[in-house]
């Protein structure tokens, strides 16, 4: 059922060329004595359509991975290749601007279309997450759930190739994290998507991923690259999820407890 | 699966929006207004009483039915409403005049590092500067012109404005710059729409405060420079000192201040406009 891939590279990247790829990526923060290494060397890459999660413990750089990659931050050695590929990224939080509207936030990220047709794509996208009623709110006064359909909404808007998630349904409770897991899968799926999304949850990670790539800490490196063959549409709550989440959980735990000692 | 994930998902939407209630628009008014009332009939009352304690005789410190009776018959005169407007067109020039630069100062300040090592914490030094140390200054180099009391306003009220911008670009949430930059916002386009909205509601702070300033230093400037056959409410305090009047300079100071909230009031609507629209105003339970 599982196969922990030995190659960094898996094998689905033999065909074409990847929408992402990490080649020996180092980031190291700060100088002399007191630097810290974030990245060490890490090799890693996601096709187009290929769902990807990079799960870890705390201070594995899995937030910093997802920085580089969408140029908020550089690497300190190594080099990034997105073949030009546009990438969209989304929060913890959802980082709307509180002075437009839902509309008006989404409308950001069409700046080159003209007003008549940015209007139109902006409800078409407010329907994808099924907000298309509440177009005229502002962030306020909306649920975190919705907040973060909008922020979803905002990056399809991009009309992007790669979509970075940096734990983006972590401040959700269950309910609306299952719903926005069914949701997401389907717009991944409809839009052939390059996700990479960063998770400390390992059923999260189960539930959506086709790899679950587990990331060492202090320095971030990638130790194992978990092949999901799980039948989609997978539920949290389902055996086979909880076994592979099981044995995920425990080379993590390994992982962690390497730190205490 | 029973359940729709989409009818699932708009159950939720609807739960978690629910629409406030109604508010009693009269009763929020005369909740507001009764406070009000109270404290003015305790500040009538409190003057009364220091009057007919009789420290002063009548014609230094007037009482208060005297006053308003004052006030009441120069309402009916050309003159009060000729000083008014002087007043009122030198506050909103020089306010006008001290945003520009404010704006101008504030924007180079935060954009350029040099200047902000240079110049920013002059700026909040001008800022405790009294404004009415500047006016000697300001007589030698206009004269007793209407010039000398804008010179001084402007400096007032600037320093307060392009510290309100600076802060507003300073505190724009680190969060929002990486999303900005995600949507690939650079330089104007990040600035237009990202930077100056959300440095608003700073920059409006500093817009009070910097009326607040300028509204001083113009009542200190009219007090000084006084120019001849132009009434204004500064010069109106001065004379009726002069001519030992206190019910007439009891009137104007109460004009002064009556200015100064309607001024407040009109900055307090536009902040809690402000504070709705984004969604701060949520009071905790």
């Amino acid at each position: 059922m599982t196969a922990p891939a030995q190659e960094l590279g898996h094998g689905r990247t033999e065909g074409p060329a990847p929408a992402v790829r990490l080649d020996a990526v180092s980031k190291v923060y700060g100088r002399g004595a007191t630097s810290l290494l974030a990245l060490d060397q890490v090799s890693l890459s996601a096709a187009q359509g290929e769902f990807v999660c990079l799960l870890g413990a705390s201070g594995c750089g899995k937030s910093t991975m997802l920085n580089l990659v969408a140029g908020l931050d550089r690497p300190s050695a190594g080099t990034i290749e997105t073949g030009g590929k546009q990438i969209a990224m989304m929060f913890q939080e959802p980082a709307l601007f509180p002075w437009l509207t839902v509309t008006g936030n989404i409308e950001l990220a069409l700046r080159a279309l003209d007003r008549k047709k940015r209007k139109e794509r902006a409800a078409e996208l407010l329907d994808v997450v099924h907000l298309g009623g509440f177009a005229k709110k502002r962030p306020h006064e909306l649920s975190g759930g919705m907040r973060q359909r909008v922020s979803l909404a905002r990056a399809l808007a991009q009309e992007a190739d790669v979509l970075l998630m940096d734990e983006p349904f972590g401040a959700l409770d269950a309910m609306t994290r299952d719903l926005l897991h069914d949701e997401l899968e389907r717009i991944w799926r409809e839009r052939n998507l390059a996700i990479l999304f960063v998770t400390h949850n390992v059923r999260e990670a189960v539930r959506l991923g086709d790899r679950v790539v587990l990331l060492s800490s202090r320095p971030g490196t990638v130790i194992e690259d978990y092949t999901v063959d799980l039948e989609r549409p997978r539920r949290t709550e389902s055996a086979e999820v909880a076994k592979l989440a099981g044995e995920i959980t425990v080379r993590l735990k390994e992982e962690v407890s390497r730190h205490g000692r | 699966m029973a359940v729709e994930t989409r009818d699932q998902i708009a159950g939720l939407d609807a739960l978690e929006t629910q629409v406030k209630a109604k508010r009693n628009i009269p009763a929020a008014i005369w909740g507001r207004v009764w406070p009000m009332a109270l404290a003015i009939a305790i500040v009538l009352i409190i003057w009364e009483a220091v009057v007919l304690a009789g420290f002063w005789p009548e014609y230094v410190f007037a009482g208060p039915a005297t006053a308003l009776g004052e006030l009441g018959t120069r309402l009916g005169e050309g003159e009060f409403w000729h000083a008014v407007a002087t007043t009122m067109r030198r506050a909103v020039s020089g306010f006008l005049l001290a945003i520009v630069v404010g704006v101008v100062v504030g924007a180079a300040v935060s954009r350029i590092k040099l200047l902000r090592a240079a110049f920013g914490s002059l700026i909040t030094g001008l800022q405790t500067m009294p404004s009415i140390a500047w006016f000697p200054l300001a007589i030698l180099l206009f004269g007793l012109t209407e010039n000398a009391i804008t010179f001084v306003v402007v400096l007032g009220a600037a320093p307060s404005i392009a510290n309100g911008l600076i802060t507003g670009v300073d505190y724009t949430p680190p969060i929002l710059l990486r999303a900005g930059h995600v949507l690939g916002l650079r330089r104007l386009s990040l600035y237009r729409h990202l930077i100056l909205p959300a440095s608003l509601p700073s920059f409006l702070a500093g817009l009070k405060q910097g009326w607040a300033f300028a509204w001083r230093s113009l009542m200190a400037g009219e007090i000084l420079v006084i120019i001849a056959n132009q009434p204004s409410l500064g010069e109106q305090l001065h004379f009726a000192r002069e001519l030992a009047d206190s019910a007439r300079l009891l009137a104007t100071m109460i004009v002064i201040l009556l200015i100064g909230i309607v001024v407040d009031v009109l900055f307090g609507a536009a902040d809690n406009a402000l504070r709705r629209r984004w969604g701060l105003d949520q009071r905790i339970g």
